[in-house]
Protein backbone atom coordinates (compact mmCIF):
# COMPACT_ATOMS: atom_id res chain seq x y z
CA UNK A 1 0.00 0.00 0.00
CA UNK A 2 2.54 2.52 1.20
CA UNK A 3 5.19 1.27 -1.21
CA UNK A 4 2.75 1.65 -4.10
CA UNK A 5 1.90 5.18 -3.08
CA UNK A 6 5.55 6.13 -2.85
CA UNK A 7 6.25 4.53 -6.25
CA UNK A 8 3.32 6.41 -7.77
CA UNK A 9 4.38 9.73 -6.28
CA UNK A 10 8.00 9.40 -7.37
CA UNK A 11 7.01 8.43 -10.92
CA UNK A 12 4.73 11.50 -11.05
CA UNK A 13 7.66 13.60 -9.86
CA UNK A 14 9.87 12.28 -12.68
CA UNK A 15 7.10 12.93 -15.23
CA UNK A 16 6.70 16.50 -13.95
CA UNK A 17 10.43 17.22 -14.20
CA UNK A 18 10.59 15.67 -17.69
CA UNK A 19 7.70 17.86 -18.88
CA UNK A 20 9.40 21.03 -17.65
CA UNK A 21 12.64 20.02 -19.40
CA UNK A 22 10.74 19.24 -22.59
CA UNK A 23 8.88 22.58 -22.51
CA UNK A 24 12.12 24.49 -21.91
CA UNK A 25 13.90 22.85 -24.83
CA UNK A 26 10.82 23.18 -27.07
CA UNK A 27 10.69 26.92 -26.45
CA UNK A 28 14.37 27.18 -27.31
CA UNK A 29 13.55 25.66 -30.70
CA UNK A 30 10.42 27.65 -31.56
CA UNK A 31 10.90 30.84 -29.49
CA UNK A 32 12.36 34.07 -30.92
CA UNK A 33 16.12 34.32 -30.37
CA UNK A 34 16.00 37.95 -29.26
CA UNK A 35 12.66 37.96 -27.52
CA UNK A 36 9.40 38.96 -29.05
CA UNK A 37 6.49 41.32 -28.75
CA UNK A 38 2.96 40.16 -28.21
CA UNK A 39 0.36 42.85 -28.93
CA UNK A 40 3.09 45.47 -28.70
CA UNK A 41 4.39 44.38 -25.29
CA UNK A 42 7.72 42.63 -25.11
CA UNK A 43 6.64 39.58 -23.26
CA UNK A 44 8.27 36.59 -24.95
CA UNK A 45 11.62 35.70 -23.31
CA UNK A 46 14.75 35.45 -25.43
CA UNK A 47 15.42 31.89 -26.47
CA UNK A 48 19.15 32.34 -27.06
CA UNK A 49 21.77 30.41 -25.10
CA UNK A 50 22.67 33.37 -22.87
CA UNK A 51 19.17 33.84 -21.49
CA UNK A 52 18.08 30.22 -21.68
CA UNK A 53 21.00 27.79 -21.64
CA UNK A 54 20.36 24.20 -22.66
CA UNK A 55 19.45 21.84 -19.83
CA UNK A 56 22.52 19.73 -20.58
CA UNK A 57 24.85 22.70 -20.35
CA UNK A 58 23.42 23.49 -16.91
CA UNK A 59 23.95 19.92 -15.80
CA UNK A 60 27.44 19.65 -17.24
CA UNK A 61 28.36 22.91 -15.52
CA UNK A 62 28.15 21.01 -12.20
CA UNK A 63 31.19 18.95 -13.20
CA UNK A 64 33.40 21.94 -14.04
CA UNK A 65 35.38 24.12 -11.59
CA UNK A 66 33.65 27.06 -9.88
CA UNK A 67 36.18 29.59 -11.19
CA UNK A 68 38.71 29.05 -13.95
CA UNK A 69 41.85 27.34 -12.70
CA UNK A 70 40.33 26.28 -9.40
CA UNK A 71 40.28 22.69 -8.18
CA UNK A 72 36.87 22.83 -6.53
CA UNK A 73 34.10 21.59 -8.78
CA UNK A 74 30.92 23.64 -8.73
CA UNK A 75 28.73 20.78 -7.49
CA UNK A 76 30.58 20.64 -4.20
CA UNK A 77 30.27 24.44 -3.78
CA UNK A 78 26.53 24.35 -4.46
CA UNK A 79 26.08 21.34 -2.22
CA UNK A 80 27.87 22.89 0.73
CA UNK A 81 25.97 26.16 0.16
CA UNK A 82 22.67 24.32 0.17
CA UNK A 83 23.69 22.43 3.30
CA UNK A 84 24.66 25.69 5.04
CA UNK A 85 21.26 27.17 4.21
CA UNK A 86 19.51 23.95 5.21
CA UNK A 87 20.92 24.22 8.71
CA UNK A 88 19.77 27.85 8.99
CA UNK A 89 16.33 26.88 7.66
CA UNK A 90 16.04 24.06 10.17
CA UNK A 91 16.82 26.46 13.02
CA UNK A 92 14.28 28.92 11.62
CA UNK A 93 11.68 26.22 11.13
CA UNK A 94 12.20 24.85 14.63
CA UNK A 95 11.84 28.30 16.20
CA UNK A 96 8.86 29.07 13.95
CA UNK A 97 7.12 25.84 14.96
CA UNK A 98 7.71 26.50 18.64
CA UNK A 99 6.43 30.07 18.41
CA UNK A 100 3.57 29.21 16.05
CA UNK A 101 2.26 26.29 18.12
CA UNK A 102 2.75 28.28 21.34
CA UNK A 103 0.76 31.22 19.98
CA UNK A 104 -1.98 28.89 18.72
CA UNK A 105 -2.34 27.25 22.14
CA UNK A 106 -2.44 30.67 23.80
CA UNK A 107 -5.03 31.95 21.32
CA UNK A 108 -7.22 28.87 21.66
CA UNK A 109 -7.04 29.10 25.46
CA UNK A 110 -7.95 32.78 25.71
CA UNK A 111 -10.39 34.28 23.23
CA UNK A 112 -9.22 37.74 24.26
CA UNK A 113 -5.70 36.92 23.11
CA UNK A 114 -7.02 35.56 19.82
CA UNK A 115 -9.04 38.71 19.14
CA UNK A 116 -6.22 41.00 20.12
CA UNK A 117 -3.33 39.15 18.54
CA UNK A 118 -4.59 37.65 15.29
CA UNK A 119 -4.92 40.96 13.37
CA UNK A 120 -1.32 41.85 14.30
CA UNK A 121 -0.11 38.44 13.14
CA UNK A 122 -1.84 38.97 9.80
CA UNK A 123 -0.36 42.46 9.56
CA UNK A 124 3.13 41.18 10.39
CA UNK A 125 3.08 39.13 7.21
CA UNK A 126 2.57 42.22 5.06
CA UNK A 127 5.93 43.69 6.13
CA UNK A 128 8.37 43.19 3.24
CA UNK A 129 11.13 40.78 4.18
CA UNK A 130 13.76 42.88 2.40
CA UNK A 131 12.95 45.81 4.68
CA UNK A 132 13.02 43.68 7.78
CA UNK A 133 16.31 41.89 7.15
CA UNK A 134 18.71 44.79 7.90
CA UNK A 135 16.66 45.70 10.97
CA UNK A 136 16.97 42.21 12.44
CA UNK A 137 20.71 42.25 11.78
CA UNK A 138 21.20 45.58 13.56
CA UNK A 139 18.92 44.61 16.50
CA UNK A 140 20.76 41.33 16.84
CA UNK A 141 24.08 43.12 16.84
CA UNK A 142 22.98 45.33 19.71
CA UNK A 143 21.70 42.41 21.75
CA UNK A 144 23.79 41.49 24.78
CA UNK A 145 22.70 38.71 27.08
CA UNK A 146 25.56 37.75 29.34
CA UNK A 147 28.27 36.17 27.23
CA UNK A 148 25.85 35.40 24.39
CA UNK A 149 26.98 37.00 21.15
CA UNK A 150 24.45 37.18 18.33
CA UNK A 151 25.95 35.28 15.38
CA UNK A 152 25.34 36.76 11.93
CA UNK A 153 23.68 33.60 10.65
CA UNK A 154 21.05 33.77 13.39
CA UNK A 155 19.52 36.84 11.74
CA UNK A 156 18.88 34.80 8.60
CA UNK A 157 17.29 32.03 10.65
CA UNK A 158 15.08 34.57 12.43
CA UNK A 159 13.75 35.77 9.09
CA UNK A 160 13.00 32.13 8.26
CA UNK A 161 11.15 31.95 11.56
CA UNK A 162 9.25 35.10 10.65
CA UNK A 163 7.83 33.46 7.52
CA UNK A 164 7.37 30.02 9.12
CA UNK A 165 5.49 30.84 12.31
CA UNK A 166 2.43 32.44 10.70
CA UNK A 167 0.97 29.52 8.70
CA UNK A 168 1.84 27.19 11.59
CA UNK A 169 0.04 29.41 14.13
CA UNK A 170 -3.06 29.79 11.96
CA UNK A 171 -3.19 26.11 10.95
CA UNK A 172 -2.69 24.87 14.50
CA UNK A 173 -5.32 27.29 15.80
CA UNK A 174 -7.86 25.93 13.33
CA UNK A 175 -6.83 22.38 14.17
CA UNK A 176 -7.21 22.90 17.93
CA UNK A 177 -10.70 24.28 17.31
CA UNK A 178 -11.61 21.28 15.16
CA UNK A 179 -12.23 18.90 18.07
CA UNK A 180 -15.95 18.02 17.88
CA UNK A 181 -18.29 19.48 20.51
CA UNK A 182 -19.39 15.98 21.56
CA UNK A 183 -15.77 14.99 22.26
CA UNK A 184 -15.25 18.13 24.34
CA UNK A 185 -18.43 17.36 26.28
CA UNK A 186 -17.16 13.83 26.85
CA UNK A 187 -13.88 15.16 28.27
CA UNK A 188 -15.88 17.53 30.47
CA UNK A 189 -17.99 14.64 31.73
CA UNK A 190 -14.73 12.95 32.77
CA UNK A 191 -13.80 16.13 34.65
CA UNK A 192 -10.62 16.25 32.51
CA UNK A 193 -8.29 19.18 33.15
CA UNK A 194 -7.50 21.76 30.48
CA UNK A 195 -4.08 20.20 29.96
CA UNK A 196 -5.51 16.68 29.63
CA UNK A 197 -8.04 17.90 27.07
CA UNK A 198 -5.27 19.70 25.16
CA UNK A 199 -2.94 16.72 24.90
CA UNK A 200 -5.40 13.85 24.70
CA UNK A 201 -8.00 15.46 22.45
CA UNK A 202 -7.16 18.83 20.91
CA UNK A 203 -3.63 18.17 19.66
CA UNK A 204 -4.41 14.74 18.15
CA UNK A 205 -7.48 16.27 16.50
CA UNK A 206 -5.31 19.11 15.17
CA UNK A 207 -2.74 16.90 13.40
CA UNK A 208 -4.56 16.81 10.01
CA UNK A 209 -4.58 20.62 10.06
CA UNK A 210 -1.04 21.01 11.35
CA UNK A 211 0.70 18.88 8.71
CA UNK A 212 -0.14 21.15 5.72
CA UNK A 213 0.61 24.18 7.90
CA UNK A 214 4.03 22.74 8.75
CA UNK A 215 4.69 22.17 5.03
CA UNK A 216 3.97 25.84 4.34
CA UNK A 217 6.12 26.77 7.31
CA UNK A 218 9.01 24.64 6.04
CA UNK A 219 9.05 26.26 2.61
CA UNK A 220 8.54 29.66 4.26
CA UNK A 221 11.63 29.20 6.39
CA UNK A 222 13.70 28.36 3.26
CA UNK A 223 12.48 31.48 1.46
CA UNK A 224 13.15 33.60 4.54
CA UNK A 225 16.69 32.31 4.88
CA UNK A 226 17.56 32.65 1.17
CA UNK A 227 16.18 36.19 0.96
CA UNK A 228 17.94 37.12 4.20
CA UNK A 229 21.27 35.80 2.86
CA UNK A 230 20.87 37.96 -0.23
CA UNK A 231 19.78 41.14 1.53
CA UNK A 232 22.20 40.94 4.46
CA UNK A 233 25.09 39.64 2.38
CA UNK A 234 25.66 36.60 4.59
CA UNK A 235 28.33 34.37 3.04
CA UNK A 236 28.28 30.60 2.71
CA UNK A 237 24.66 29.93 1.80
CA UNK A 238 22.80 29.18 -1.40
CA UNK A 239 21.18 32.64 -1.50
CA UNK A 240 24.56 34.27 -1.66
CA UNK A 241 25.66 31.88 -4.44
CA UNK A 242 22.61 32.79 -6.52
CA UNK A 243 23.38 36.50 -6.31
CA UNK A 244 27.11 35.96 -7.04
CA UNK A 245 26.55 33.64 -9.99
CA UNK A 246 23.83 35.86 -11.43
CA UNK A 247 26.45 38.59 -11.90
CA UNK A 248 28.35 36.25 -14.21
CA UNK A 249 25.25 35.47 -16.27
CA UNK A 250 26.57 37.04 -19.48
CA UNK A 251 29.83 35.12 -19.57
CA UNK A 252 28.69 31.90 -17.88
CA UNK A 253 24.90 31.68 -18.21
CA UNK A 254 24.57 28.10 -16.98
CA UNK A 255 26.31 28.87 -13.70
CA UNK A 256 23.44 30.66 -11.93
CA UNK A 257 21.10 27.79 -12.70
CA UNK A 258 23.29 25.38 -10.74
CA UNK A 259 22.64 27.49 -7.64
CA UNK A 260 18.92 27.92 -8.42
CA UNK A 261 18.53 24.15 -8.60
CA UNK A 262 20.41 23.91 -5.32
CA UNK A 263 17.83 26.20 -3.71
CA UNK A 264 15.00 24.12 -5.16
CA UNK A 265 16.58 20.93 -3.81
CA UNK A 266 16.83 22.64 -0.43
CA UNK A 267 13.11 23.45 -0.46
CA UNK A 268 12.22 19.90 -1.52
CA UNK A 269 14.38 18.47 1.26
CA UNK A 270 12.64 20.62 3.87
CA UNK A 271 9.11 19.76 2.77
CA UNK A 272 10.21 16.15 2.36
CA UNK A 273 11.12 16.08 6.05
CA UNK A 274 7.63 17.31 6.92
CA UNK A 275 5.98 14.87 4.48
CA UNK A 276 7.83 12.08 6.26
CA UNK A 277 6.35 13.18 9.58
CA UNK A 278 2.95 13.24 7.86
CA UNK A 279 3.30 9.58 6.85
CA UNK A 280 4.32 8.63 10.39
CA UNK A 281 1.67 10.68 12.22
CA UNK A 282 -1.25 9.82 9.95
CA UNK A 283 -0.55 6.12 9.47
CA UNK A 284 -3.43 5.00 11.69
CA UNK A 285 -5.99 7.59 10.65
CA UNK A 286 -8.99 7.04 8.38
CA UNK A 287 -7.94 7.57 4.78
CA UNK A 288 -10.34 10.46 4.07
CA UNK A 289 -8.44 12.85 6.33
CA UNK A 290 -4.94 11.95 5.16
CA UNK A 291 -5.09 14.16 2.08
CA UNK B 1 -31.30 5.14 49.03
CA UNK B 2 -31.80 6.58 45.59
CA UNK B 3 -29.23 6.46 42.81
CA UNK B 4 -30.30 9.80 41.50
CA UNK B 5 -32.53 12.58 42.72
CA UNK B 6 -33.67 15.65 40.80
CA UNK B 7 -35.57 18.10 43.00
CA UNK B 8 -37.71 20.87 41.51
CA UNK B 9 -35.04 21.61 38.92
CA UNK B 10 -35.49 24.34 36.31
CA UNK B 11 -33.22 25.42 33.49
CA UNK B 12 -33.81 28.74 31.81
CA UNK B 13 -31.47 29.84 29.02
CA UNK B 14 -30.85 33.55 28.32
CA UNK B 15 -32.84 34.54 31.37
CA UNK B 16 -34.31 38.03 31.23
CA UNK B 17 -33.57 38.58 27.56
CA UNK B 18 -35.92 38.43 24.59
CA UNK B 19 -34.34 35.10 23.69
CA UNK B 20 -35.35 33.49 27.00
CA UNK B 21 -36.06 29.76 26.70
CA UNK B 22 -37.68 27.79 29.51
CA UNK B 23 -35.97 24.49 28.73
CA UNK B 24 -37.07 22.80 31.96
CA UNK B 25 -39.53 23.94 34.59
CA UNK B 26 -39.93 22.39 38.03
CA UNK B 27 -38.81 18.86 37.20
CA UNK B 28 -38.53 16.24 39.95
CA UNK B 29 -37.37 12.68 39.37
CA UNK B 30 -36.05 9.96 41.66
CA UNK B 31 -34.33 6.87 40.27
CA UNK B 32 -33.63 3.78 42.37
CA UNK B 33 -30.39 1.80 42.09
CA UNK B 34 -30.51 -0.72 39.26
CA UNK B 35 -33.50 0.95 37.66
CA UNK B 36 -33.74 1.65 33.93
CA UNK B 37 -35.53 4.93 33.20
CA UNK B 38 -36.20 6.37 29.75
CA UNK B 39 -36.92 9.99 28.95
CA UNK B 40 -39.16 10.44 25.92
CA UNK B 41 -40.86 13.42 24.34
CA UNK B 42 -40.92 15.65 21.28
CA UNK B 43 -37.95 17.82 20.29
CA UNK B 44 -37.48 20.72 22.63
CA UNK B 45 -39.09 19.03 25.63
CA UNK B 46 -35.84 19.30 27.56
CA UNK B 47 -34.95 15.62 27.84
CA UNK B 48 -31.36 16.19 26.75
CA UNK B 49 -31.19 19.25 29.00
CA UNK B 50 -32.34 17.11 31.94
CA UNK B 51 -29.66 14.54 31.13
CA UNK B 52 -27.03 17.29 31.04
CA UNK B 53 -28.20 18.63 34.40
CA UNK B 54 -27.72 15.16 35.87
CA UNK B 55 -24.29 14.95 34.24
CA UNK B 56 -23.39 18.41 35.61
CA UNK B 57 -22.58 19.59 32.09
CA UNK B 58 -25.21 22.27 32.81
CA UNK B 59 -26.11 23.90 36.11
CA UNK B 60 -29.80 24.07 37.06
CA UNK B 61 -31.19 27.61 37.30
CA UNK B 62 -33.16 26.58 40.37
CA UNK B 63 -33.59 23.31 42.23
CA UNK B 64 -31.00 20.64 42.87
CA UNK B 65 -29.56 17.44 41.45
CA UNK B 66 -27.88 14.76 43.51
CA UNK B 67 -26.20 11.63 42.23
CA UNK B 68 -25.21 8.87 44.63
CA UNK B 69 -26.05 11.18 47.60
CA UNK B 70 -23.51 13.71 46.31
CA UNK B 71 -23.96 17.00 44.47
CA UNK B 72 -23.91 16.54 40.69
CA UNK B 73 -20.62 18.47 40.54
CA UNK B 74 -18.92 16.17 43.02
CA UNK B 75 -20.32 13.12 41.24
CA UNK B 76 -18.80 14.34 37.98
CA UNK B 77 -15.40 14.89 39.63
CA UNK B 78 -15.59 11.39 41.11
CA UNK B 79 -16.72 9.94 37.76
CA UNK B 80 -19.78 8.41 39.36
CA UNK B 81 -21.45 8.16 35.99
CA UNK B 82 -20.53 7.16 32.45
CA UNK B 83 -21.97 8.81 29.38
CA UNK B 84 -22.78 7.72 25.82
CA UNK B 85 -24.06 9.91 23.00
CA UNK B 86 -25.76 9.41 19.65
CA UNK B 87 -22.39 9.58 17.92
CA UNK B 88 -20.09 6.97 19.42
CA UNK B 89 -17.47 9.74 19.60
CA UNK B 90 -14.49 7.41 19.70
CA UNK B 91 -11.09 8.98 19.07
CA UNK B 92 -9.83 8.05 15.59
CA UNK B 93 -6.19 8.08 16.67
CA UNK B 94 -6.62 5.57 19.47
CA UNK B 95 -7.08 1.85 19.14
CA UNK B 96 -10.33 0.35 20.42
CA UNK B 97 -8.56 -0.73 23.58
CA UNK B 98 -6.97 2.69 24.15
CA UNK B 99 -10.37 4.35 23.65
CA UNK B 100 -11.82 2.27 26.46
CA UNK B 101 -8.83 3.16 28.62
CA UNK B 102 -9.33 6.91 28.15
CA UNK B 103 -11.44 7.60 31.28
CA UNK B 104 -9.08 5.42 33.34
CA UNK B 105 -6.05 7.29 32.00
CA UNK B 106 -7.65 10.58 33.03
CA UNK B 107 -8.22 9.13 36.48
CA UNK B 108 -4.53 8.24 36.70
CA UNK B 109 -4.76 4.46 36.68
CA UNK B 110 -1.51 2.69 35.92
CA UNK B 111 -0.99 0.97 32.61
CA UNK B 112 -1.30 -2.71 33.55
CA UNK B 113 -4.50 -2.11 35.52
CA UNK B 114 -5.97 -0.13 32.61
CA UNK B 115 -5.16 -2.86 30.11
CA UNK B 116 -6.71 -5.56 32.28
CA UNK B 117 -9.88 -3.52 32.68
CA UNK B 118 -10.07 -2.73 28.94
CA UNK B 119 -9.82 -6.44 28.22
CA UNK B 120 -12.62 -7.19 30.67
CA UNK B 121 -14.82 -4.52 29.10
CA UNK B 122 -14.17 -5.91 25.60
CA UNK B 123 -15.27 -9.32 26.85
CA UNK B 124 -18.38 -7.73 28.32
CA UNK B 125 -19.40 -6.16 24.99
CA UNK B 126 -18.31 -9.34 23.15
CA UNK B 127 -15.66 -7.70 20.96
CA UNK B 128 -12.41 -9.05 22.44
CA UNK B 129 -10.78 -9.67 19.05
CA UNK B 130 -11.03 -6.01 18.04
CA UNK B 131 -8.77 -4.57 20.76
CA UNK B 132 -6.01 -3.41 18.42
CA UNK B 133 -8.13 -2.14 15.56
CA UNK B 134 -9.00 1.52 15.06
CA UNK B 135 -12.60 2.73 15.51
CA UNK B 136 -13.03 3.67 11.85
CA UNK B 137 -12.41 0.04 10.92
CA UNK B 138 -15.56 -1.02 12.83
CA UNK B 139 -19.27 -0.85 11.95
CA UNK B 140 -21.57 1.70 13.60
CA UNK B 141 -23.07 -0.86 15.97
CA UNK B 142 -19.62 -2.08 17.05
CA UNK B 143 -18.48 1.51 17.62
CA UNK B 144 -21.48 2.13 19.84
CA UNK B 145 -20.69 -1.02 21.85
CA UNK B 146 -17.14 0.26 22.33
CA UNK B 147 -18.59 3.59 23.47
CA UNK B 148 -20.69 1.75 26.05
CA UNK B 149 -17.62 -0.19 27.17
CA UNK B 150 -15.78 3.12 27.57
CA UNK B 151 -18.66 4.64 29.54
CA UNK B 152 -18.68 1.67 31.92
CA UNK B 153 -14.89 1.21 32.12
CA UNK B 154 -14.50 2.75 35.57
CA UNK B 155 -17.54 0.77 36.81
CA UNK B 156 -19.71 3.82 37.49
CA UNK B 157 -23.01 3.07 39.24
CA UNK B 158 -24.91 5.26 36.78
CA UNK B 159 -25.00 5.30 32.97
CA UNK B 160 -26.39 8.33 31.11
CA UNK B 161 -27.29 7.78 27.45
CA UNK B 162 -28.44 10.37 24.93
CA UNK B 163 -30.11 8.59 22.00
CA UNK B 164 -27.20 6.17 21.73
CA UNK B 165 -28.87 3.98 19.09
CA UNK B 166 -30.43 6.83 17.11
CA UNK B 167 -28.00 6.48 14.21
CA UNK B 168 -28.23 2.68 13.89
CA UNK B 169 -30.38 0.62 11.53
CA UNK B 170 -33.41 -1.18 12.95
CA UNK B 171 -31.88 -4.68 13.16
CA UNK B 172 -28.69 -3.47 14.84
CA UNK B 173 -30.77 -1.30 17.10
CA UNK B 174 -32.84 -4.19 18.45
CA UNK B 175 -29.72 -6.27 18.93
CA UNK B 176 -28.06 -3.40 20.81
CA UNK B 177 -31.09 -2.99 23.07
CA UNK B 178 -30.80 -6.63 24.10
CA UNK B 179 -27.05 -6.24 24.64
CA UNK B 180 -27.52 -3.11 26.72
CA UNK B 181 -29.99 -4.86 29.03
CA UNK B 182 -27.63 -7.81 29.41
CA UNK B 183 -24.62 -5.58 30.15
CA UNK B 184 -26.50 -3.43 32.64
CA UNK B 185 -27.93 -6.52 34.27
CA UNK B 186 -24.47 -8.07 34.65
CA UNK B 187 -22.99 -4.87 36.06
CA UNK B 188 -26.15 -3.79 37.98
CA UNK B 189 -25.86 -0.32 36.50
CA UNK B 190 -28.59 2.29 36.85
CA UNK B 191 -29.51 3.83 33.50
CA UNK B 192 -31.11 7.08 32.39
CA UNK B 193 -31.81 6.79 28.67
CA UNK B 194 -32.98 9.53 26.31
CA UNK B 195 -34.80 8.31 23.20
CA UNK B 196 -37.21 9.27 20.42
CA UNK B 197 -38.51 5.76 19.94
CA UNK B 198 -41.58 4.51 21.84
CA UNK B 199 -40.90 0.74 21.43
CA UNK B 200 -37.29 1.25 22.46
CA UNK B 201 -38.30 3.09 25.62
CA UNK B 202 -40.88 0.44 26.55
CA UNK B 203 -38.64 -2.53 25.76
CA UNK B 204 -35.75 -1.22 27.86
CA UNK B 205 -37.32 0.55 30.79
CA UNK B 206 -38.78 -0.04 34.20
CA UNK B 207 -40.29 3.41 33.92
CA UNK B 208 -40.85 5.71 30.96
CA UNK B 209 -40.84 9.44 31.73
CA UNK B 210 -42.98 11.34 29.20
CA UNK B 211 -42.05 14.98 28.72
CA UNK B 212 -43.60 17.89 26.86
CA UNK B 213 -42.18 21.14 25.49
CA UNK B 214 -42.70 24.88 26.02
CA UNK B 215 -41.93 24.84 28.85
CA UNK B 216 -40.11 21.52 29.17
CA UNK B 217 -41.63 19.43 31.94
CA UNK B 218 -42.60 15.91 32.96
CA UNK B 219 -46.24 15.15 32.08
CA UNK B 220 -46.48 11.50 33.00
CA UNK B 221 -44.43 8.64 34.39
CA UNK B 222 -45.47 5.22 33.09
CA UNK B 223 -44.54 1.98 34.87
CA UNK B 224 -43.77 -0.73 32.35
CA UNK B 225 -45.04 -4.09 33.66
CA UNK B 226 -42.73 -6.36 31.71
CA UNK B 227 -40.78 -7.90 34.57
CA UNK B 228 -37.03 -8.23 34.95
CA UNK B 229 -36.14 -10.63 32.13
CA UNK B 230 -36.68 -9.40 28.61
CA UNK B 231 -35.84 -11.19 25.40
CA UNK B 232 -37.01 -11.31 21.79
CA UNK B 233 -40.35 -12.79 22.93
CA UNK B 234 -40.95 -9.63 24.93
CA UNK B 235 -41.47 -7.77 21.67
CA UNK B 236 -44.53 -9.92 20.99
CA UNK B 237 -45.87 -9.88 24.55
CA UNK B 238 -49.14 -8.23 25.46
CA UNK B 239 -47.52 -6.09 28.13
CA UNK B 240 -45.17 -4.66 25.48
CA UNK B 241 -48.06 -3.44 23.33
CA UNK B 242 -49.92 -2.15 26.38
CA UNK B 243 -46.83 -0.16 27.34
CA UNK B 244 -46.49 1.24 23.82
CA UNK B 245 -50.14 2.29 23.81
CA UNK B 246 -49.84 3.93 27.21
CA UNK B 247 -46.73 5.91 26.19
CA UNK B 248 -48.31 6.87 22.86
CA UNK B 249 -51.43 8.15 24.57
CA UNK B 250 -49.38 10.13 27.04
CA UNK B 251 -47.47 11.66 24.14
CA UNK B 252 -50.78 12.37 22.34
CA UNK B 253 -51.83 14.28 25.42
CA UNK B 254 -48.86 16.53 25.00
CA UNK B 255 -49.61 16.59 21.29
CA UNK B 256 -53.21 17.79 21.84
CA UNK B 257 -51.97 20.61 24.04
CA UNK B 258 -49.48 21.72 21.47
CA UNK B 259 -51.19 20.69 18.26
CA UNK B 260 -50.96 24.19 16.88
CA UNK B 261 -47.28 24.34 17.76
CA UNK B 262 -46.60 21.11 15.88
CA UNK B 263 -45.09 19.61 18.95
CA UNK B 264 -44.72 15.92 18.15
CA UNK B 265 -42.27 16.63 15.39
CA UNK B 266 -39.31 14.50 16.22
CA UNK B 267 -41.09 11.62 17.92
CA UNK B 268 -40.83 8.54 15.79
CA UNK B 269 -43.21 5.68 16.10
CA UNK B 270 -40.81 2.85 15.56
Amino acid sequence: MLARRIAYRSSMFVVAIASVVALWELYKVVGPQDGGKLFGVSILPRANDTAMPHIWSMLSRYGRPEVRGSDTKIWSVVLSGAFFSLRLSLVGFFLGTTIGVGLAVLMSRFRVVQRGLLPYLVMSQTVPLIALAPLVVSWGGKLEIGSFVWPRWLSASILGTFLAFFPIAVGTLRGLASAPAAALELMESYAASWKQTLFKLKFPAAVPYMVPALKLGASGSVIGVVVAEISTGLKGGIGRLIIEYAREATGDPAKVFTAVFGAAALGITMSGLVALSDVVLMRNRPKESST
Amino acid sequence: MSALEVLAASKIFNQGTTKQVDALVDVSLTVQPGEFVSLIGPSGCGKSTLLRLIANLLEPTTGSVSVNKKTAAQARLDQDYGMAFQQAGLFDWRTVSKNIELPLELKGWEKSRRETRAKEMLELVKLPEFADLYPWQLSGGMQQRIAIARALASHPPLLLMDEPFGALDEMTREYMQGELLRICGETSTTVVFVTHSIPEAVYLSNRVVVMSPRPGRITKVIEVGLGATRNEDTRAAEGFFKGITAVREALRGTHAEHAAANAVRGVEDR
